[in-house]
């Protein structure tokens, strides 16, 4: 009943805007019409959620690139009058010595995290994805890294990782090996924080990829079996191949989860010792909130970058989807 | 596209983007208008960093009491310590700054140049019995911004157990060789030296200052012989085991953790832990920190200054300097101190703390010895220095750079 009387509508719609598109009468054009009331009403659907966008996610990003690009002291930051400078702070942290380690630091922990959180997370999911007895209990043991709170988790790892009384070292001097100091060393430092990092992006990895086996259908695999090819064959033609759209999103998406880590390092390391384990992130709040006397301008500044980064790394996602869906 | 249906999304984008302006000039309106509610002539707002403190906590009533005292209703809000200094800037910016701040002193000097606080000439605080090494944190440009309700300082806790195992007088710590010395003996005794805070941020260089200003240096020369030679120090502690490596990631509560546990000479720490002292299960005691040769060195004091940020309705200042008044005079600094630990501002008050505690009286003398980091009318120059420095510390200790090397590019980097 219901049905039937709203299937005139949605035509009726349909050839309306089918003809608007297709032939448009030339008398319209020229007077402006009113808007009807539907469409009132769709703008009125539109605007909360506008609304929203503009408030919480235009505005702040405005504001951002807005103290990126102007003179904040102290004193302007309150009285307002902040002077604009155009790309002074840019070029400020471009100058900056910490720069060229900092970018170096992010490409490489951002690097090996993605490359392992995949690596083990699609190796996992494979393991998982053959529903053994307990595989459900375990999955979920897995998840527990992305569960607990990140203080909680970062915190333990610091610990654990202590130079003196970390039972990390105490296991390497049962072992017979000299002990590390793993954040309290140059060299070491960015690997403890790479480490802490893969094991809490495992279950996120593991989680996506293991949803995108299960919309592998069975029948490929059975196929495959039936013409001679072994475990190895099936992962490298089947799996690997299927799960690419899956695998681009989680790739995509770590991305963006890891150039934007900050607390893991921040509370593990500080960043330092001697900047070994900076990141943008971690400069960006080192900038603008780690010293008495703040400076927003530069901070904004490398936070602003960071962001450009991530949404180039959309951006090249976005078009490699298009492809496929044209291809 | 046809340009009807092009028209009608633009009126469509000019009527969201409308919506919008509205909708944010309400927000706007509306904030302002809660501002005004703060603002209520009956109600005082006062910020302070103690969340440890909650209503029924001594602190918090003696704010009430004040408040009804100056016949106004008093708002307290407590921050994070490390949180407050941008949260009134901020708040500064918005108009909406609470009407008695406690704060950090360090953060004195900034506020005070982003033009948040009053001088003692506008808000007529009477700051003539406050020590003047503690009053001078509060000072720049040879203007008074606050007064502060106590003082803490550092000086160094040793376990008497350990040093006693190790055959070390603790009374003959009188300069660095000869608390070195002690550390070396502690060491060959299997038990462990000394641990402190040398992690990368404020806390770092609060606990490095009385080394740097132990030998000499100063903190408008980086790298100065004075200076490579207090980073020296530390750098063969730590290279001789005397100090563990993780002093380079240790907070100040994490050092004492360490210290705590009973099997450290010596941890540097502050007057706050002396309740946690007694609680430790062995006998301590407390060692001003040396100077290089001979005598004590200068302590960076800590604790927290009282100030009244601008308002726009400057009659507000008189109740204000009445609720300052009553929170830092006499018989009511006595509570407070105590309440946090403190070591009082002035002299009268300070005789009565030792009095009542015999415990107090070397942090009395350190806290009268010590040296505000802002003071010689550094002010704002301190944070920038201050970063530096705690950044050469930490690339001498942990091996990146030699202690000569990384003042050196301190000392340029903070110019």
């Amino acid at each position: 009943m219901h049905h039937t009387t709203q299937l005139p509508d949605h035509r009726s719609a349909a050839v309306r805007t089918g003809a608007a598109t297709a032939a448009p009468p030339p008398a319209r054009s020229g007077k402006r019409r009113r808007p009807t009331s539907t469409q009132w009403a769709a703008w009125a659907f539109l605007a909360p959620v506008t609304l929203y966008l503009a408030l919480f996610y235009a505005y702040p990003l405005y504001r951002n690139l807005d103290l990126s690009l102007r003179d904040y002291t102290v004193r302007s930051f309150v009285q307002g009058d902040a002077p604009f400078t155009g790309l002074a702070n840019y070029r400020k942290i471009l100058d900056d010595p910490t720069f060229a380690p900092a970018l170096l630091h992010t490409v490489v922990f951002t690097a090996v995290c993605l490359l392992f959180q995949y690596a083990v997370g699609l190796a996992l999911a494979v393991f998982f994805h053959q529903n053994f007895r307990l595989s459900a209990t375990l999955r979920a043991l897995f998840l527990v890294p992305w569960l607990l709170p990140l203080i909680v988790s970062a915190s333990t790892w610091s610990w654990m990782l202590n130079s003196d009384s970390g039972v990390v070292n105490a296991l390497l001097s049962a072992l017979g090996f000299d002990p590390v100091n793993w954040l309290t060393s140059p060299s070491w430092s960015l690997t403890s924080v790479t480490v802490a990092n893969i094991w809490i992006g495992v279950p996120f990895n593991l989680v996506v990829l293991y949803s995108g086996l299960q919309s592998i259908p069975a029948s490929l695999y059975e196929a495959a079996a039936l013409d001679g090819a072994n475990a190895w064959q099936r992962f490298w033609r089947i799996t690997f191949p299927l799960l690419r759209p899956v695998s681009a999103i989680t790739l995509l998406l770590g991305l963006v989860y890891t150039l934007k880590v900050f607390d893991i390092i921040w509370i593990m390391t500080k960043g330092g010792p001697a900047d070994s384990s900076t990141t943008f992130a971690t400069w960006s709040y080192q900038l603008g909130f780690g010293n008495l006397l703040p400076a927003f301008g530069p901070g904004a500044a490398v936070g602003n970058l960071l962001v450009v980064a991530a949404l180039v790394f959309g951006l090249v996602y976005v078009r490699a989807q298009r492809k496929q869906a044209l291809s | 596209m046809n340009s009807s249906s092009r028209q009608r999304r633009l009126t469509g984008v000019a009527v969201t983007a409308l919506a919008v302006a509205v909708t944010a000039t309400a927000c706007s309106s509306g904030s302002g208008g809660s501002a005004a509610q703060g603002a209520d002539s009956g109600t005082y707002t006062v910020w302070d960093p103690y969340p440890q403190f909650d209503k029924t906590s001594d602190w918090a009533k003696l704010l009430d009491e004040c408040g009804t005292k100056a016949g106004v209703k008093v708002k307290r809000t407590a921050f994070d310590t490390s949180d407050l200094g941008n949260k009134t800037l901020l708040a500064a910016q918005q108009g909406n700054s609470p009407d008695v701040l406690v704060v950090d002193n360090p953060v004195v000097s900034t506020l005070a140049e982003a033009g948040v606080l009053t001088t003692t000439d506008d808000n007529k605080l009477d700051t003539s019995k406050v020590d003047p090494n503690l009053l001078a944190a509060g000072q720049s440009g040879g203007k008074t911004y606050g007064t502060p309700i106590g003082a803490n300082t550092l000086a160094l806790y040793y376990n008497k157990d350990v040093l006693k195992a190790a055959g070390v007088d603790a009374a003959s710590i009188k300069d660095w060789k000869s608390l070195t010395a002690a550390l070396a003996k502690v060491k060959k005794a299997g038990k462990k030296g000394i641990t402190f805070s040398a992690i990368g941020t404020e806390e770092g260089s609060f606990q490095f200052l009385p080394w740097f200003w132990g030998s000499g240096a100063e903190l408008t020369e980086l790298d100065s012989a004075q200076a490579a030679s207090a980073l020296s120090l530390w750098k063969d502690w730590l290279q001789n085991g005397y100090a563990p490596n993780s002093v380079l990631n240790n907070t100040q509560t994490t050092s004492w953790q360490e210290f705590a546990g009973g099997d450290y000479a010596f941890g540097e720490n502050g007057t706050w832990q002396l309740a946690n002292a007694k609680k430790t299960g062995f006998d301590y005691g407390v060692l001003p920190i040396p100077a290089a040769t001979s005598g004590n060195a200068a302590a960076p004091t800590g604790g927290e200054f009282v100030t009244v940020p601008v308002q726009e309705d400057s009659g507000r200042y008189a109740t204000s300097q009445k609720l300052v008044t009553c929170l830092t005079s006499g018989e009511n600094l006595y509570t407070t101190d105590t309440t946090l630990s403190y070591v009082a501002p002035t002299s009268e008050v300070q005789d009565k703390q030792v009095a009542a505690n015999a415990d107090l009286k070397p942090w009395v003398d350190a806290v009268k010895a010590a040296k505000g980091r802002t003071s010689d009318d550094l002010g704002t120059k301190y944070p920038k220095i201050s970063e530096q420095m705690w950044r050469a510390v930490q690339s001498a200790l942990s091996g990146s750079k030699s202690p000569e090397d990384a003042l050196s590019e301190a000392q340029s980097a903070a110019k």
